[in-house]
């Protein structure tokens, strides 16, 4: 049965490759239905209710065990991979290193169930922050794309300087703390789980995994020992990443399994196989979990108490300029805050997707429990692009449902504020109009001011929030006019056309 | 034999001074000569937007009158925005094209074409047409994206603006082309050649902070000027620009006006335009304090204007 490696290796990579090349692919050039890729994910299935995909996953589970662990989760692959590449580093580069141990059910269904609960209750925090595939994205796009984008300026720069351009430098995306930081820490304890203890992260804290555990104790197929073949020579337990083989007394818990198969390839003498598990009543050895009611539920109020306080202490924010405390711009195909944030986790594609890169990872903007989700964030040549509507048509969770070109057009994620007094054309009574210059929809136009100026003036049904007029207002550190956030995404009015002009000109005028 | 020889000779020159030495594609030596009998201005209405270059062109000496061979050689047309071509919010691809081809057929070592665009700029590059079309006639689109592709320049003719960021492309080259489209503007009133110089330099936001119109009049005073102002009025956005919201702010004016004076270019561009949006010119600032600066003149009347109606 040795050939069952072989076939995860391959599916892990038909499935791993796509979903990481098209978070790092900053040019834009990838096909962007590479996203389907992303929706036969656990979560994004279960948040945008995909019950074509979660049937599939849920048969395949209920058919295989968790070969969702081991072939589609792209964090999971990161790990085997991690795993694979450390023997360059580690000391004894020895194959066989694993060892049996005791599964952490307090922890694993722990968290489980304060992510369920705490979910039931409107708060996603926990589903943000553990997601395997969210924190798969957070990974790639906060530190990996980064670096690749660094090494692509430096080689732009060496080849532009020789007057060759087919390399162009791309905008560095925006360091923000918060996001960088919980990448950092789930890439490095991850990583170090992975070297040491295999897929300790997916049978612990990660709880897809937990919840496909408990699906395959009772999968049909299963890990299991063929006991008239079987010497104890403890080789399968050596290579199971997962440990949760116990060569001593013959038995594997199903529920840490994640079918990688290396089992199998370790023993040559056929003493483990994958099998039917009811064909032999009485065959395998669950264990109970142990009853952790109470503890789940001191977990699960300290968290909800924890969220409560920071959500507050968010709201005690100092009010120097209203600028500072406008609600935070959602994403258009965002439709309402609740919807948004709690479906949102914060996987970051269609932040690595957007071509403006004004989509960012929030840090409090939407409360401690969308960290990570995406806001936009004006900056100099930095607005939304009128004629794009690429993150709504990427989001795997539905938290950004699909906008049509033309709708989003007239999806007003928020309204333009002018603060006329601190303008330009009135504080020093010269021409300016660079924010109607931006404004698509001339929600922003300039009408007669004083000796033949013009000064701005907002139309706030036309204003679809694009921050073009932010982003260029020419005063500073504080725009003359901003974008305030819409917590609910209204239909603009469509803009009228100018009157056409059909008259004949024939003489030059001069 | 002397005789004949002197009226071989004489043959000869009267030949020379019958057809232009440019005709010859002759250089500089007889440059001076051939200036004077070339307009200052030539304004083509009623043609494609090629038709018309290459008929402009050929009132003004030629493309190689202007375009040497092995010169480096860089086409500035507005591309600021994600627009495509019938929204007139950029040059005409067709012209910009054609000048690319013309460039390459004098020798031009290389043709570059850039802008510093408002729009995000590979979507500006790829929608306007500009893209294909310079590629198409062997040109090259070069970014303008990035900080690190301007170098500070002294304007000491400035009065507002005495440094600018300048795109090196337009630094290292041997002669530029200024192509810009004629549009309405909420800022500037009109955007013609010379604010379309806004896409040559780096930080913009300086401009708004310091009087637009004395910054765009300080830019025009940068001692390598353009060869030519090629005024593109194929399509004119007569309201809501410079970018508009639909076909309804565009008129067919199918004109063309070139001159290597700014301020000529963008006078007469205004009377054209004023014909479809009456505007009143000194609500343009720009234009009247560039003239100040002797950057050009208004006085169009004084010029040697050629016009040329196609059908």
């Amino acid at each position: 049965m040795k050939f069952l490696k072989n076939i995860r290796i391959v599916l892990s990579i038909l499935f791993f490759l796509p979903i990481l090349v098209f978070f790092l692919d900053f040019t834009g050039k990838l096909p962007l239905v590479l996203h389907q890729f992303l929706k036969i994910q656990w979560i994004p299935a279960l948040l945008s209710l995909n019950f074509v995909v979660i049937g599939i996953l849920l048969t395949l589970s209920i058919l295989f065990g968790r070969i969702y662990c081991s072939t589609i989760c792209p964090l999971g692959v990161f790990q085997d991979v991690i795993e694979w590449k450390s023997k360059l580093f580690r000391k004894k580069k020895k194959k066989n290193r694993f060892k049996f141990s005791k599964p952490q059910n307090i922890l694993r269904y722990s968290i489980l169930g304060a992510i369920i609960l705490l979910f039931v209750f409107g708060s996603s925090f926990l589903v943000i922050l553990l997601d395997p595939y969210s924190t798969f994205g957070r990974i790639v796009s906060q530190l990996f794309r980064p670096l690749l984008i660094w090494v692509n300026n430096g080689f732009a720069w060496s080849l532009n300087s020789m007057g060759n351009y087919s390399l162009y430098k791309v905008e560095q995306i925006a360091f923000i703390p918060i996001a960088f930081i919980i990448a950092i820490i789930f890439f490095f304890s991850i990583a170090a789980l992975a070297v040491k203890n295999g897929r300790l992260y997916c049978n612990t804290i990660c709880p897809v995994g937990t919840f496909l555990g408990i699906l395959s104790k009772v999968s049909v197929f299963r890990i299991a020992f063929e006991e008239l073949n079987c010497n104890r020579c403890g080789s399968c337990e050596k290579n199971c990443k997962s440990q949760c083989i116990d060569s001593n007394t013959m038995s594997v818990d199903d529920s840490r399994c994640v079918t990688c198969f290396n089992c199998l390839s370790a023993c040559k003498r056929g003493g483990i196989k994958y099998e039917i598990r009811y064909k032999k009543p009485n065959a395998n050895h669950t264990q109970t979990p142990v009853d952790n009611s109470r503890r789940t539920f001191i977990l699960i109020s300290g968290a909800v108490v924890g969220s409560m306080i920071m959500a507050k202490a968010n709201n005690l924010n100092s009010k120097k300029d209203s600028i500072l405390s406008r609600k935070p711009i959602m994403p258009p195909g965002a439709q309402n805050i609740n919807h948004f944030n709690a479906h949102c986790t914060g996987c970051q594609l269609c932040v690595t997707k957007c071509p403006m890169q004004v989509l960012k990872p929030a840090s409090l903007q939407y409360g401690i429990s969308g960290i990570t989700q995406p806001h936009l964030v004006f900056s100099t040549h930095i607005f939304c692009t009128y004629d794009c509507n690429i993150c709504s048509s990427v989001c795997p969770t539905d938290a950004l449902k699909p906008v049509a070109m033309e709708q989003k057009k007239l999806t007003q994620i928020g309204v333009a504020k002018l603060r006329i007094d601190m303008c330009e054309v009135i504080t020093h009574e010269t021409d300016c109009g660079a924010c109607s210059e931006h404004c698509p929809t001339q929600a922003v136009h300039m009408i007669p001011y004083k000796n033949g100026l013009t000064k701005p003036e907002v139309t706030e049904d036309l204003c679809i929030g694009c921050g073009g007029c932010e982003s260029i207002c020419p005063v500073r550190p504080y725009q003359a006019i901003y974008v305030e956030g819409s917590e609910i995404q209204t239909k603009a009015k469509k803009p009228e056309e100018a009157k056409k002009f059909d008259k004949v000109i024939d003489d030059f005028g001069f | 034999m002397k005789r004949r020889d002197f009226f071989k000779s004489a043959a000869l020159a009267g030949l020379a001074a019958a057809f232009s030495p440019k005709a010859f594609g002759l250089t500089s030596t007889s440059k001076s000569l051939a200036v004077q009998s070339e307009p200052d201005m030539v304004a083509v209405m009623g043609g494609e937007p090629a038709a018309m270059l290459t008929r402009a062109l050929k009132e003004l000496g030629g493309i190689g009158h202007y375009v040497k061979k092995g010169n480096k050689v860089v086409i500035k047309p507005n591309i600021g925005w994600d627009r495509k071509p019938e929204l007139a919010a950029n040059t005409n691809p067709e012209l910009i094209g054609t000048l690319v081809r013309l460039c390459k057929s004098a020798g031009a070592s290389e043709v570059i074409v850039f802008d510093h665009t408002c729009h995000d700029w590979i979507k500006s590059y790829a929608n306007s047409g500009i893209q294909a079309a310079v590629t198409a006639a062997g040109g090259k689109m070069v970014p303008g994206n990035d900080e690190s592709y301007y170098r500070e320049v002294d304007l000491p003719r400035g009065v507002n603006l005495k440094k600018a960021k300048i795109h090196q492309a337009i630094i290292d080259c041997d002669v530029w082309f200024n192509v810009p489209v004629l549009k309405h503007h909420g800022g500037a009133k009109n955007s013609i050649s010379m604010k379309n110089l806004m896409g040559i330099v780096w930080d913009r936001g300086v401009f708004h902070r310091n009087d637009l119109h004395q910054c765009i009049a300080d830019t025009a005073t940068y001692h390598k000027s353009p060869a030519l102002n090629i005024v593109d009025a194929y399509r004119i956005m007569k309201s809501n620009g410079p970018q508009g919201k639909s076909e309804s702010d565009v008129v067919m004016l199918k004109s063309l006006i070139i001159s290597p004076d700014f301020v000529a270019a963008d006078t007469a561009s205004m009377k054209l335009f004023s014909q479809v949006q009456p505007t009143d010119i000194t609500d343009v600032r720009h234009i009247a304090l560039a003239e100040k600066l002797k950057v050009g003149t208004q006085s169009i009347e004084k010029l040697n204007v050629k016009r040329i109606k196609m059908n």
